[in-house]
């Protein structure tokens, strides 16, 4: 409910003035003008700052960026990166909430345990893995060995690369997707589970009737959440891959806007870049509030 | 109905999947410790040391020696602790202009905050670069940490808050003569204290974490947050594991502490985030 209390204009200058002016000058303002600096090409005239305006090219950017093969090649590592991800991501983390679901002994310093790389920096994190994947010195390789499995060369190696940054990604993510799926389980109904007892449904029946249907709204947030922050996936690989790792195998949509914006100034090419992902990203989330029909259960 | 020995075999289940799980979580976590007391000869040898067999505080001394690491430090706090204020501040009152005074434009001026929710950072961070340049903001906290007085998620969540905060109080605080400013301070807030810690503890996390921004905006050593020092060194020192997985370490220490004192707010920025009520 609304107040009646009398507004000064003054008053409402003081308490929403500086949030909204920093909304226009550092978001509403941004967004629609990097749409107008995707319709140019900047050079070294800009950035030496000997040109002010860079030269109108219409939609030459998204042209190049449409007919090339970079997007192919960038989508479908970022494809891949998913398909990997996503999968082990929520069974890691449904199984991270079902440990610290329970009241046994031990199950808080788990609660602790699993929060700590969420805690932990990207920055720390994906220097911890890099050294931990280290193919020669590495405690990873050194256990695969001494049981006797092949030894991958991980961030050295085209084809282990992205396996690896998955790996430390979801080491990074369980713990905070766990606790939301954690809040989810804690909210079913005791008594539904009480019924089927009666009706002598068997433990996995149970978890396959019950709780999967009424996590199903939670692991949906799980999804489109883990499937934006997939679109945007950006430290792990700066520090874990020098220069997106072999054969460009770790080559991502954020890292190559960081590119090409901040390496080579062509900021042009790099918004128009920014804006393909953005549609890419609103277009995915679109498709997935469509798909929750068919397998999202709002009890 | 399965009861006796299956019990016992769920109870092993458990300990056993957890156990692998625990081993997934801490392996790098104790590498990092480990490595972090080594020199630089017991690096790289072949079988490896899993503990170092010479422990040295090397690495801890070498990266205080090589890279102002004090002085990142205290950067990554202050920024931290400055985004924090402004973020609260300003959102708050903003939020409260939101939930509970009456003035035209409100409800197209909310649902652009709201819009901006959609917006990723990676759009709008060219055009903020070029602004900041053009001002002369680039190598300067003020550049860093102007845009954080704008967070549309903190607005949303303070403004649903405080829409369940009962007429009756401000009516009270009104008839006793208060001003505008006097109910947010001493009626608005007091009684939105939960959700201001929550929003503060988000904040906190992410500013402590926040990368692809400090990585654009500073670049002078002297400016640098610990993750902008730390991504640094790792150009500089890319082999010398030992001093990195002591300055990552050393990263990791603040924001535990600050999550052991105020784990409870950390949980509920977690549902609240995760599940709409």
């Amino acid at each position: 409910m609304e107040s009646r209390v009398a507004v000064k204009p003054r008053h409402l200058l003081l308490f929403l003035g500086p949030a909204m002016v920093g909304m226009a000058v550092f978001y509403i303002i941004p967004f629609l003008a990097s749409l107008m600096i995707s319709l140019t090409e900047w050079d070294g005239l800009q950035q030496l700052g000997l040109r002010s305006i860079p030269p109108f090219i219409g939609l030459e950017n998204y042209r190049t960026i449409l007919g090339g093969p970079e997007l192919r090649r960038v989508l479908g590592n970022t494809i891949y990166f998913i398909a990997l991800y996503i999968p082990l991501v929520l069974a890691a983390s449904l199984i991270v909430a079902l440990l610290m679901a329970g009241d046994r002994p031990g199950v808080v310093a788990l609660r602790i345990g699993f929060y700590i790389p969420v805690l932990t920096s990207w920055v720390a994190g994906a220097l911890i893995w890099r050294w931990v994947l280290s193919p020669e010195y590495g405690p990873v390789n050194a256990i695969l060995g001494a049981v006797g499995l092949p030894q991958p060369g991980w961030l050295q190696d085209r084809r282990w690369a992205m396996p690896a940054i998955v790996l430390a990604s979801v080491w990074k993510d369980m713990g905070f997707f766990g606790m939301i799926l954690l809040g989810g389980l804690q909210s079913i109904n005791p008594a539904l589970y009480e019924a089927a007892e009666i009706d002598g449904a068997s433990r996995p029946a149970q978890f396959r009737r019950i709780t999967l249907p009424m996590l199903s709204p939670v692991t949906f947030f799980v999804v489109v959440i883990g499937l934006i922050n997939s679109f945007q996936l950006f430290p792990q690989v700066m520090i874990m891959t020098e220069n997106a790792g072999p054969q460009g195998a770790t080559q991502v949509m954020v890292e190559r806007i960081y590119t090409y914006a901040f390496r080579y100034y062509e900021m042009g090419y790099a918004a128009a870049l920014s804006w393909v992902l953005f549609v890419i990203i609103f277009i995915c989330t679109l498709i997935q509030l469509r798909l929750q029909k068919a397998w999202v259960h709002y009890g | 109905m399965d009861r006796g020995t299956p019990v016992r075999l769920r109870a092993a289940m458990f300990y056993l999947v957890a156990t692998a799980f625990a081993i997934f979580l801490i392996l790098p976590f104790l590498w990092m410790l480990s490595t972090s007391f080594k020199s630089a000869g017991a690096l790289m040898v072949i079988p490896i040391q899993w503990f170092p067999r010479a422990p040295t505080l090397a690495a801890y001394a070498e990266i205080f020696a090589i890279f102002p690491f004090g002085l990142a430090l205290r950067n990554s706090v202050y920024v931290a602790a400055m985004t924090v204020t402004i973020t609260v501040l300003s959102c708050s009152m903003a939020a409260f202009a939101f939930a509970k005074l009456r003035f035209r434009g409100k409800e197209v001026l909310f649902a652009s905050v709201l819009a901006t929710l959609m917006i990723p950072q990676q759009v709008t961070i060219i055009p903020l670069f070029l602004v900041m340049r053009s001002m002369g903001l680039i190598n300067t906290f003020t550049g860093l940490l102007a845009p954080s007085v704008f967070n549309g998620f903190a607005i949303f969540l303070l403004r649903q808050h405080m829409r369940t905060i009962p007429n009756d109080y401000l009516d009270a605080a009104r008839i006793d003569g208060a001003s505008l400013p006097q109910m947010y301070m001493s009626v608005v807030m007091p009684m939105s204290v939960t959700s201001v810690a929550t929003v503060a503890v988000l904040t906190l996390m992410q500013a402590w974490n926040d990368y692809f921004w400090p990585l654009i905006v500073l670049t002078k050593e002297r400016m640098m947050t610990l993750n902008v020092a730390l991504s640094r060194l790792n150009g500089q020192y890319s082999t010398d594991y030992a001093t990195l997985m002591a300055g990552s370490l050393l990263s990791m220490i603040p924001i535990i502490l600050v999550y052991a004192a105020a784990q409870r707010y950390f949980a509920s920025g977690i549902h609240v985030g995760g599940v709409k009520e």
